[in-house]
Formats: structure tokens, C-alpha cells, sequence
């Protein structure tokens, strides 16, 4: 397990290094990852020009909701991000030369071309996230440590979460190759979705999201305790500090069905 | 001269370039389903936000809430075929550039930027069928949508679109030229993605965007790109302003491939090819 980690470590170290050889390329793509991810907060404040709340959210809240996912799914992206391009590796064959080596195949993807640029969503989201903490005001200042607990657990049990649907998605394009936007439906679809307050969607919808695929975990479930609102579905307050279990089951019935879609591999033909 | 070595009439290449294309992207069946699946579900997650917005402000840029979520189905049908998030040939046409195959293509008895505009126009072809029929039948199966009855305004609405391709290729190919002056291209085809969806009403119509803002986008030529035709989908423009919509497309469109033009003259001068 350590030594897997120390490979991680080096080979996502010698990506960095690779990037930054090319300063300039490097500063555009960083900026790049910061706007491209962030437009979607200028769409809200555009919104919030036009009224002061949407599904009885005022603009803080959503920020709140929206720096929560921003942050955790930035952080996923950024850690295990190239997850999501193996099935260009599945039909090239090239996991062939992942499963010689003596790390784990998924380690090995995640660290592959290491996107350093990817600090650009997670920077974004740590902004508005602070932007949100400020405006805030009267409901933060009421907050306990821990409830401040509640905001780190959030964002961490999130990225759990995030990371087990992109291992999810890497695992169905060992049988289905050129499946790689399935993934983006779950994973961009679904940090869009908890950008919004769940008041917004139809209740079929947020059953779903909850029950279904966790996604209301991420944020909408912990941040309706924080800003103290009923939590979707009006689940009872203990279910707040649920998220670092929802993430952990996730993530091991993630890592389960990895595991069978690298046996079910078997190189390419002729 | 044999028979195959004499070049075909340009009357028959660029179509058989865009069929070529056509066929191309139509192989790929499962990216294709992969990516009607995604449009889809931002498609709803968008429309309950729209309808959420239009709840509170009724009109909001001259819409309804049902033009409103017809507006996020119309977008989300359109972002294969103009290439509002990326994708196309741009990538392609980099590389080549940057490996030195350009000098290849510049040697063909075919002109290169109207190869890659029948190229596009191919892709663009099979993926408003293969990409955007599904979101839209998706979209009026779930929600009340506001689409128009007369075929009339469906042909406009399809010329409109066919004008959002040109407008959108002629910025693409511009962008990609770009890669005969830089090492890397791709910073700058990125910042152009995000310019268009800011500017295009991907991210939201730009009848919402306040005062002088929305001045100012609605007259950029990223407008063209959806904006346009989905006010003509949606009977926002109607007689003359179905008219001043087209032209203000084809003013971009030719104002833009004109500016590629020159810009392939300059590139092409310039061209070294490296050699071994």
C-alpha cells in the first residue's frame, strides 16, 4: 500500500514537472481551468441580478452549495482525474504494460499525464466557497466547531463520493470504450445538479440523487444542517454526518466493480 | 493521364469530403449514445433550474417558462453539431500543422480552408441527427416545450442552425491557425470553447444578461451560434426578424471566413516544413 502510494506519488511528481516546463502553456491551462469552471457561477450571478432567490435559496446558500461541489469534485478531478480516459487504454491495449508493473492498475491511470492544471476547478471552488463563508454572515457566525467539522467533513466524504463514480466510470469503459461521456452525466451532470438548491428539482429527481446514486450526500444533505434548512426528502439531522459513510460504501462497491472490469480485460485481437 | 490521377471538380470533392465526414463520426455509435445520454441529463437538471427562475420572473428576457426550457433543449441539441463545448477538427488540423503534415494538405489541388468547412459541415450533419434529435425528443417528453407547428419556421430554424456551423467553424479555424505562430495551440482553442459558451446562450440566453453586457454579447458573432436560431425555433423572431437574424449569421459567417482566408495566406507563407 505504501509503496503504491510512493508510485503514485512519483509518477504524478514527474508529470508536474513535465507541465511545468512549459510555463506559459501551463499558466494558460491553470486559467483555463479556472474560468472554463467557473462559468458556471458567473450563469448564477447573473441569475441572482434578475431576483434574490431561487427555490427559496438566497444567493449565499448557493454559493455554499455550489463551493462544496466545486471543491470536492475539483479535488477528485484532480487526484484521479485520467481515470476517465482509459478506454482510449483498452482499445489501444496498452493496459497490458499496467498490469505487468507491481502497482494497482487504478493508480497507475490516476497518475498517468497528472493534470497539475486541474488546481484551477479547486482553486475556483475555495474561492467561492470563502466568498460564501463571508456572506454568510449571521448564519456562520452562529456555527459551532462542529459544525466547522461538518464543512471539512462535506467536502472531503464529497470527494469520496465523486471518486467512486469516476471509478465507476472508468470501469464501464473496459466494456464499453468510447462510453467516456456516460461518466461526465454523473460526475459534471451531477456537481451541475448540486450547484442548485435540491427545492429546485422534482422530488422524483432528489429521490434519486439521494437514495439511488448519492450524489445529495456530496453537499445538499450535510449543508442543509449548516445552513439550517430541512434536509432533502426531510431526512432526520443525524443523516448530516452520514456522508463519510455513503463515501466509503461508495467507494468499495466502486472498488468491486473495478476490480471485475480489469479481469474481464482481454487485450486486443490479431 | 489516367483516368485516376485527374482531380475531381470541386463541385465533387467538398461533398464527398462532407460525406466522408458524415460517415466518420456516425462509426462511433456508442460516443454518440454516451453523449445523447449526457446532453440529456443537463438538459433536465437545467430545465428545473430555468423553470425555478422563470417561476420567480415571468418574461425574464422576453421568454416564457416554457420558451425558457425549450431554450435549454434547444441548447443542449445544438452543442454537437456547432461544437459549443469543443470537439471538431480544430484538434485535428493542429496537429498537422504541428507535426508538419499541413504541408501535405497545402500540396492537394484543394483548397484547405473550404476541405475543413465541408468537413465540418459533415460532422455537423451526423451529429445534429445522432446527437441532437434524442435530447429534443428526451426533452419534449418530460416537459411542456414550446415548439412551433409550421414547417416553415423548422426550415428557417434548420438554415439557422446550418448558419451557427459556418459561424462557429469560421471562429474554429481561425483559432486553429493560431498554431502556426504558437508551440501550442490548445491554451487558445480552450479560451475560445469558453468565450463561446459564455457568449453564445449555452450558459444562459443572452436576453437574461443585464444592460450593457448583454449588449454587448448579443452582437458578438458567438450570438450566431444559438442564440439566433433558437429565438427563431422559438418564435422570438418572427417575419423581419427572422430576416435580420439570418443576415446578422451571414455577416459573421463571411466576415469570419474572410479573416481565415487571410490569415491562411499569412500562415502559409511562412510555412517551413522540417525536414530530415
Amino acid at each position: 500500500m505504501v509503496d503504491a502510494l510512493r508510485a503514485y506519488v512519483l509518477t504524478a511528481g514527474m508529470w508536474m514537472r513535465a507541465s511545468l516546463a512549459y510555463r506559459t502553456s501551463f499558466a494558460m491551462s491553470l486559467l483555463g481551468s479556472f474560468i472554463g469552471s467557473g462559468l458556471d457561477f458567473v450563469a448564477i450571478m447573473i441569475m441572482y441580478s434578475h431576483i434574490d432567490a431561487l427555490g427559496g435559496y438566497a444567493v449565499a446558500e448557493v454559493a455554499l452549495l455550489y463551493g462544496a461541489t466545486s471543491l470536492s469534485l475539483g479535488i477528485t478531478d484532480l487526484l484521479v482525474g485520467n481515470v476517465s480516459r482509459v478506454g482510449t487504454n483498452v482499445r489501444n491495449g496498452t493496459v497490458d504494460t499496467l498490469l505487468v508493473r507491481p502497482v494497482p492498475v487504478f493508480l497507475q491511470l490516476a497518475a498517468d499525464r497528472f493534470a497539475l492544471r486541474r488546481l484551477g476547478r479547486v482553486t475556483q471552488g475555495a474561492l467561492v466557497m470563502g466568498w460564501a463563508l463571508v456572506a454568510l454572515g449571521p448564519v456562520r457566525a452562529a456555527w459551532s466547531p462542529l459544525d466547522w467539522l461538518l464543512l471539512v467533513v462535506m467536502v472531503l466524504a464529497g470527494a469520496g463520493i465523486y471518486g467512486a463514480l469516476y471509478a465507476l466510470g472508468g470501469a464501464f469503459q473496459f466494456w464499453a470504450q468510447d462510453a467516456a461521456e456516460v461518466q461526465n452525466a454523473f460526475t459534471y451532470g451531477g456537481n451541475t445538479l448540486l450547484q442548485y438548491p435540491p427545492t429546485v428539482f422534482a422530488g422524483e429527481l432528489v429521490r434519486g440523487v439521494t437514495l439511488v446514486i448519492p450524489l445529495a450526500f456530496v453537499n445538499w444533505v450535510p449543508a442543509a444542517s449548516l445552513l439550517g434548512r430541512d434536509a432533502p426528502l426531510n431526512l432526520p439531522g443525524f443523516t448530516a454526518w452520514l456522508s463519510p459513510l455513503v463515501a466509503v460504501a461508495a467507494c468499495c462497491g466502486a472498488a468491486l466493480v473495478w476490480r471485475a472490469a480489469v479481469n474481464s480485460y482481454r487485450s486486443t485481437g490479431s | 493521364m489516367t483516368a485516376e490521377a485527374r482531380p475531381r471538380p470541386a463541385a465533387t470533392v467538398y461533398p464527398a469530403v462532407a460525406a466522408g465526414a458524415f460517415r466518420r463520426y456516425a462509426t462511433y455509435r456508442v460516443a454518440t449514445a454516451a453523449g445523447v445520454l449526457t446532453n440529456t441529463v443537463f438538459g433536465f437538471v437545467l430545465a428545473y433550474v430555468y423553470l425555478a427562475l422563470w417561476d420567480q420572473r415571468p418574461q425574464l428576457g422576453g421568454y416564457g417558462p416554457e420558451q425558457a426550457v425549450t431554450f435549454v433543449w434547444i441548447g443542449q441539441a445544438m452543442i454537437g453539431a456547432v461544437a459549443l463545448l469543443g470537439g471538431g477538427f480544430q484538434e485535428e488540423l493542429q496537429e498537422r500543422i504541428r507535426s508538419g503534415d499541413i504541408a501535405v494538405d497545402l500540396y492537394r489541388p484543394v483548397d484547405l480552408q473550404l476541405w475543413w468547412l465541408a468537413h465540418d459541415c459533415g460532422r455537423a450533419a451526423f451529429q445534429l441527427l445522432g446527437r441532437g434529435v434524442g435530447p429534443m425528443l428526451g426533452g419534449a417528453v418530460a416537459f411542456d416545450l414550446h415548439l412551433p407547428t409550421h414547417p416553415l419556421v423548422w426550415l428557417l430554424f434548420l438554415l439557422s442552425v446550418w448558419g451557427a456551423v459556418v459561424v462557429s467553424f469560421a471562429i474554429r479555424y481561425l483559432l486553429a491557425l493560431a498554431a502556426f505562430w504558437l508551440l501550442d495551440g490548445s491554451g487558445l482553442l480552450m479560451l475560445g470553447t469558453f468565450l463561446g459558451v459564455f457568449a453564445s446562450g449555452m450558459l444562459l440566453p443572452l436576453t437574461v444578461f443585464p444592460g450593457l453586457l448583454g449588449d454587448v454579447v448579443r452582437a458578438l458573432p458567438w450570438a450566431a451560434m444559438l442564440q439566433v436560431p433558437a429565438d427563431i425555433l422559438l418564435e422570438r423572431r418572427t417575419g423581419t426578424g427572422v430576416l435580420t437574424g439570418l443576415l446578422f449569421q451571414a455577416a459573421w459567417a463571411v466576415a469570419l471566413l474572410t479573416a481565415g482566408r487571410f490569415l491562411q495566406l499569412l500562415a502559409t507563407r511562412k510555412v517551413v516544413v522540417q525536414g530530415g
